[in-house]
C-alpha cells in the first residue's frame, strides 16, 4: 500500500470518483480495473467502497484513489463529500438503459457546478457486451439495428430485444454530448474487459501535470502513520484533511 | 438479486432527482453523542418497536433495561402485552440488582456467571429486553404440546430447495404458484396501504393476492380497535408485526414459537429502519400513505433476504438474542483491547475486530453499550450479504443502528483482512472470502467526514496487530474453529449444547461436526432448541429444568438467573449420564469464562 514503488519514476496520487444510477456497473467497472475480475450478479454497493490502483505511465506513476459510490438515490446526498477534491470522475451510464443516461448528465452538471475546477471528468457507456457489434464501433449503426439475427453479444441481463441488441444509447448521441462537454468519453464492457484500462489510462494522460505534485501519503502511508504515536496520529490525519481541502499539494508524509 | 441490471422503477423519472431527492438523513453534525442520548428517552415518539424503546442508548447499564419503573414501563406493557409476565425469578434476581447498584449510572453492571457478581467489570451489551419482551409473549397454541416427539416431524422438510427462487418466466406461472406454496417459511412486507415492500420469495404477480388478502385481515382487525398478532392454520403459523404503517408479516411452517417468529420480525423491521431511519420512514407515510417504500429501500432486498435466509436456516444468535464470541486467551484479547483503545482516534464510537461472524474485541465509550441487534445488522451486512465483502478495497457505510439511536446515521467505516498465509496481508479484493475466515476490522463514527482518520486507525490497527502477533493468534483462532463436544469434556453423550451467559448477552456453543454437518441436520437441531426454548420460555411457564426425550434426540433446557444452557444428547442417553455432561460443561465454561466471552470489553 505503502508507496514502495522501487521504479525511479516520480509517483503521484489522484483521487477519483465513479459516479452514476444505480446497476450500471461502476462497482464492475472497477473490480475489472483494479483486479481484472468480472462477478455476475453483483449484490449492490451499500455507501462507498475506497480502492487504490496504479498505472505506470511513461513518465511517472499515477496511483489512482478510487471511491466507488453507490447508486441508489438515498445515497445521493452523501456524493459531495466523495467528489470533493477529485482530481478526476468517471460518470458511468449503462449502454441498454436510456434514464442512465439522463442521470449521468446530472451528475456531470453537478460535478461542474460543484467539484474541483480542474476536474477531468470521463463519461462510460457501461455494458457494450450487451451491445451487437456494429452498433459498437459504427456511430450510426445503433439507430438501425438492421442485422437483427446478430447474436454476438448475448444480454444475459439486459431485457432481451427482439435482435441480440440490447443497446438504447448510440454512441453518436453520447459522444456529441461528452464533445459538447468538454469530457472523455468511452463505450466499456465490464464483463469482457473492453477498454476499461484504456478509461483509467486516458484519465492518467489527462491530469494536468501541474496537478501532480508527488505523491501525498495519506491514504497509503498506513506504516508511516503506524509510527507515529496514536494521539498525533489522530491529528495528522486531521492536518492531511484540512490541507488536503486547501490545495492538492505535497504534504507528504514520506 | 437482481444483478447488475436491476431495475430502477422506471415510474420514478430520474430528472426529477436533482430537484426532489429523498429527505436528506440528519447531518450529521446534529449527531453529536449528547444529542443522541437525549433524543433517545424521548418518550413521545410514535410507538415503535418495544425493545428499541426501552433499549435504548440512555440505557448506560442493563440494571436500567431491566427495570419496569421507568418513565416509559406503561408504554412497553401497551405495546407487547404479555412481556411482565415473565418468569417471576429471573425477574426478581434482576430487579434485586437493579437497586443495587442503581446509583452508579455511569458505568455499566455486568455479573459473570455462577453468581459471583463483579461490579467493576462492564457489560459490553445491553440486551436483555429483546428476550424478555420477545420471548415471554403468547405461547398458547399447540405447536409444542403434542409430546417431546413433535421434534421428528421434521424429516420430510426439502431444505435444499428452500433457498431457490426460480424465474416466473422460465418455470411458468403455476410452477410458480406451487414452488412459492412448497417454501416452508416466508416473510412479507407491506405497507399500511396494501403496496407489497418486501417478499422472500415469488415474484409480485405471485405474491400480489396474499399480499390483497393480508392487508385486508389486518386491517379489518384495525377497524375493531384491535391488534392481529398471530394465528394458526393447517399447521401453519402466521406473525404480524405492525410497526410504522409497515405489516411484517411471517409465515412458517417450521416448529417456532409466535414469539420466536415475532423476534425476527422485529429484526427485518430494524434492518429497515437501518436504512432509513425512523423519522425518515414516519415522514415518507405521513407525507403520502401510499409512498411505494421499494424505491428508498433500494438495494437493500439482499440484506432483508440474508436476514431471512438466516432466520430461516435458525440462528443461535437470534434464538437467544445473544452474540458469540471467538474464543482467545484473556491475555491474547487484552493485547488486542489495549491496542485498539491505543489506536483510538476521537471520532471512533465503537470499534470492533470480528473473525468469522464472532465477535473478538470491542472498544466502546463507557456510556454506550452496544445493542446485540444492531451487531446482528452488522453482521448480516458484512459476513452475509455480499455487497460489502465482494467489493474489495475499504467501507464507508452510513447506518443507522437503531438499538441505539433510531433517528440518525453514523457512519461505519469496514476493512477486510486477509487471514491466510503466515504475514496477515490486506486482502487481495478478488478473492471471495468464505465467512468463516474472513476477519473485518469495523470502526463506527458519527462524523460523517470520518473516513480518513479511520482509515489511518485501521492501518495502524494492522501494523499493530502484526507486530504484537496478535493477527496470527486470531488466524489460528480462527482456523481451528469451535471445539467439538468431546472436545470440551472427555466422552460426553453430548452432541451439541448452547450456552448463553445472560450478563454478558452472548453466548457458547461447539462446532456443528461431528454431528450436525448438513443444512438439514442443523436445521432439524435448531427445531430442537427452539423447541426447548419455547418451553422455558412459555408465558407463565415456572419450568426452569425441561428434559425432554424422543425418537431422535434426548434433550435438556436449563434456565437460571445467571444463564441458560441448552443440550442435546443422543436419544437412549440416561438422564444421569445427561445431568454429568451438563454439570461438566457449567464446569467448563466456569473455567473458561474468560476466553469464549467478552467481558466488559474495553472501554474508554
Amino acid at each position: 500500500m505503502a508507496d514502495q514503488s522501487s521504479a525511479p519514476k516520480p509517483s503521484s496520487s489522484v483521487k477519483l470518483v465513479l459516479l452514476g444510477e444505480a446497476a450500471v456497473g461502476k462497482s464492475s467497472l472497477v473490480l475489472r480495473f483494479v483486479n481484472n475480475d468480472f462477478q455476475e450478479n453483483k449484490e449492490p454497493t451499500i455507501g462507498a467502497a475506497f480502492l487504490t490502483q496504479k498505472i505506470s505511465l511513461p513518465s511517472r506513476i499515477i496511483k489512482f484513489e478510487i471511491w466507488d459510490t453507490a447508486g441508489q438515490e438515498r445515497f445521493a446526498s452523501l456524493a459531495p463529500m466523495y467528489y470533493r477534491n477529485a482530481q478526476a470522475a468517471l460518470v458511468v451510464y449503462d449502454l441498454t438503459k436510456p434514464t442512465s443516461l439522463i442521470k449521468a448528465r446530472h451528475w456531470v452538471a453537478e460535478l461542474q457546478r460543484q467539484a474541483s475546477p480542474g476536474i477531468v471528468i470521463a463519461l462510460v457507456g457501461n455494458k457494450l457486451d450487451l451491445c451487437a457489434e456494429s452498433s459498437g464501433d459504427n456511430d450510426s449503426a445503433a439507430d438501425s439495428p438492421a442485422d437483427a439475427e446478430e447474436g454476438g453479444a448475448e444480454p444475459g441481463e439486459a431485457e432481451p430485444t427482439d435482435n441480440g441488441d440490447a443497446r438504447k444509447i448510440s454512441t453518436r448521441e453520447a459522444k456529441s454530448y461528452a464533445e459538447e462537454e468538454g469530457l472523455l468519453f468511452f463505450e466499456t464492457s465490464a464483463k469482457t474487459g473492453t477498454n476499461v484500462a484504456d478509461v483509467f489510462s486516458a484519465i492518467a494522460n489527462a491530469i494536468p501535470e501541474t496537478s501532480l505534485k508527488g505523491s501525498r501519503g495519506a491514504a497509503g502511508g498506513g506504516t508511516q502513520a503506524a509510527l507515529s504515536g496514536a494521539a498525533n496520529r489522530a491529528d495528522e490525519a486531521r492536518v492531511n484533511l484540512a490541507d488536503r481541502a486547501k490545495q492538492k499539494s505535497d504534504n507528504c508524509a514520506c | 438479486m437482481d444483478g447488475n441490471n436491476a431495475k430502477a422503477s422506471p415510474s420514478t423519472p430520474p430528472w426529477s432527482e436533482e430537484a426532489e431527492r429523498p429527505p436528506l438523513p440528519p447531518r450529521p453534525s446534529e449527531l453529536n453523542l449528547m444529542q443522541l442520548t437525549t433524543s433517545t428517552s424521548n418518550a413521545s415518539r410514535p410507538p415503535t418497536r418495544a425493545g428499541l424503546v426501552s433499549g435504548a442508548t440512555t440505557a448506560v447499564s442493563m440494571a436500567d433495561v431491566n427495570s419496569y419503573n421507568r418513565p416509559d414501563g406503561s408504554k412497553e406493557l401497551r405495546v407487547t402485552p404479555s412481556r411482565v409476565s415473565s418468569s417471576p425469578s429471573i425477574r426478581a434476581a434482576t430487579s434485586n440488582k437493579t437497586s443495587e447498584i442503581g446509583e452508579d449510572n455511569s458505568s455499566i453492571r455486568s455479573y459473570a456467571p455462577f453468581g459471583r457478581y463483579i461490579q467493576d467489570t462492564e457489560s459490553i451489551f445491553d440486551g436483555e429486553v429483546q428476550e424478555d419482551q420477545g420471548l415471554s409473549s403468547s405461547f398458547s397454541d399447540g405447536m409444542f404440546e403434542d409430546g417431546p416427539d413433535s421434534f421428528d416431524d421434521e424429516e420430510d422438510v426439502d431444505f435444499d430447495k428452500e433457498f431457490d427462487d426460480p424465474d416466473d418466466k422460465i418455470v411458468g406461472e403455476e410452477m410458480a404458484h406451487n414452488v412459492w406454496k412448497s417454501k416452508r417459511k416466508h416473510f412479507i412486507i407491506l405497507s399500511a396501504a396494501g403496496k407489497p415492500i418486501y417478499t422472500r420469495h415469488g415474484s409480485d404477480a405471485v405474491i400480489s393476492a396474499y399480499v390483497g388478502i393480508i392487508q385486508t385481515i389486518i386491517s379489518s382487525y384495525l377497524d375493531w380497535d384491535d391488534q392481529l398478532r398471530s394465528f394458526r392454520a393447517g399447521g401453519v403459523l402466521f406473525a404480524v408485526l405492525s410497526q410504522s404503517n409497515l405489516f411484517l408479516v411471517g409465515i412458517t411452517s417450521l416448529p417456532e414459537s409466535e414469539a420466536q417468529l415475532r423476534v425476527q420480525l422485529e429484526a427485518l423491521y430494524m434492518q429497515i429502519l437501518s436504512t432509513l431511519t425512523l423519522p425518515t420512514l414516519t415522514h415518507l407515510f405521513s407525507v403520502r400513505p401510499s409512498t411505494d417504500l421499494r424505491r428508498p429501500l433500494e438495494g437493500t432486498e439482499v440484506l432483508l433476504s440474508s436476514l431471512a435466509d438466516t432466520f430461516t436456516r435458525g440462528s443461535p444468535s437470534t434464538l437467544l438474542s445473544a452474540l458469540e464470541c471467538l474464543k482467545i486467551r484473556k491475555s491474547h484479547r487484552n493485547v488486542i483491547n489495549t491496542t485498539m483503545i491505543r489506536a483510538r482516534v476521537d471520532d471512533l464510537l465503537y470499534g470492533l475486530i470480528v473473525a468469522g461472524g464472532r465477535l473478538v474485541s470491542v472498544i466502546r465509550p463507557k456510556k454506550h453499550s452496544l445493542h446485540p441487534g444492531d451487531l446482528q445488522l452488522i453482521f448480516n451486512m458484512i459476513f452475509e450479504a455480499e455487497g460489502i465483502k465482494a467489493g474489495g478495497g475499504d467501507s464507508w457505510v452510513p447506518i443507522c443502528l437503531p438499538g441505539f439511536n433510531n433517528t440518525g446515521y453514523l457512519y461505519m467505516y469496514v476493512s477486510f483482512l486477509d487471514m491466510r498465509g503466515d504475514q496477515a496481508r490486506e486482502m487481495a479484493e478478488n478473492e471471495r472470502i468464505a465467512k468463516e475466515d474472513s476477519v473485518a476490522i469495523i470502526l463506527l463514527s458519527a462524523n460523517k467526514e470520518g473516513f480518513e482518520d479511520l482509515h489511518s486507525m485501521k492501518n495502524y490497527l494492522v501494523h499493530e496487530f502484526r507486530r504484537n502477533q496478535s493477527l496470527r493468534i486470531i488466524h489460528a483462532a480462527v482456523q481451528a474453529g469451535r471445539p467439538a463436544p468431546t472436545d470440551i469434556i472427555a466422552g460426553t453423550v453430548l452432541r451439541h449444547f448452547l450456552y448463553k451467559s445472560k450478563g454478558n448477552v452472548q453466548f457458547f456453543m461447539p462446532s456443528y461436526s461431528p454431528n450436525f454437518e448438513t443444512l438439514k441436520q442443523r436445521r432439524r437441531l435448531m427445531s430442537l432448541y427452539h423447541h426447548l426454548h419455547a418451553s422455558v420460555h412459555a408465558k407463565h411457564a415456572a419450568v426452569k429444568v425441561h428434559h425432554s426425550v424422543g425418537t431422535s434426540a434426548t434433550a435438556l433446557a436449563w434456565v437460571t438467573p445467571m444463564f441458560e444452557l441448552y443440550c442435546v444428547a443422543s436419544p437412549s442417553t440416561s438422564r444421569n449420564a445427561l445431568a454429568q455432561s451438563v454439570n461438566k460443561v457449567l464446569q467448563w465454561v466456569q473455567r473458561e469464562e474468560e476466553r469464549i466471552f467478552i467481558i466488559g470489553g474495553a472501554v474508554f
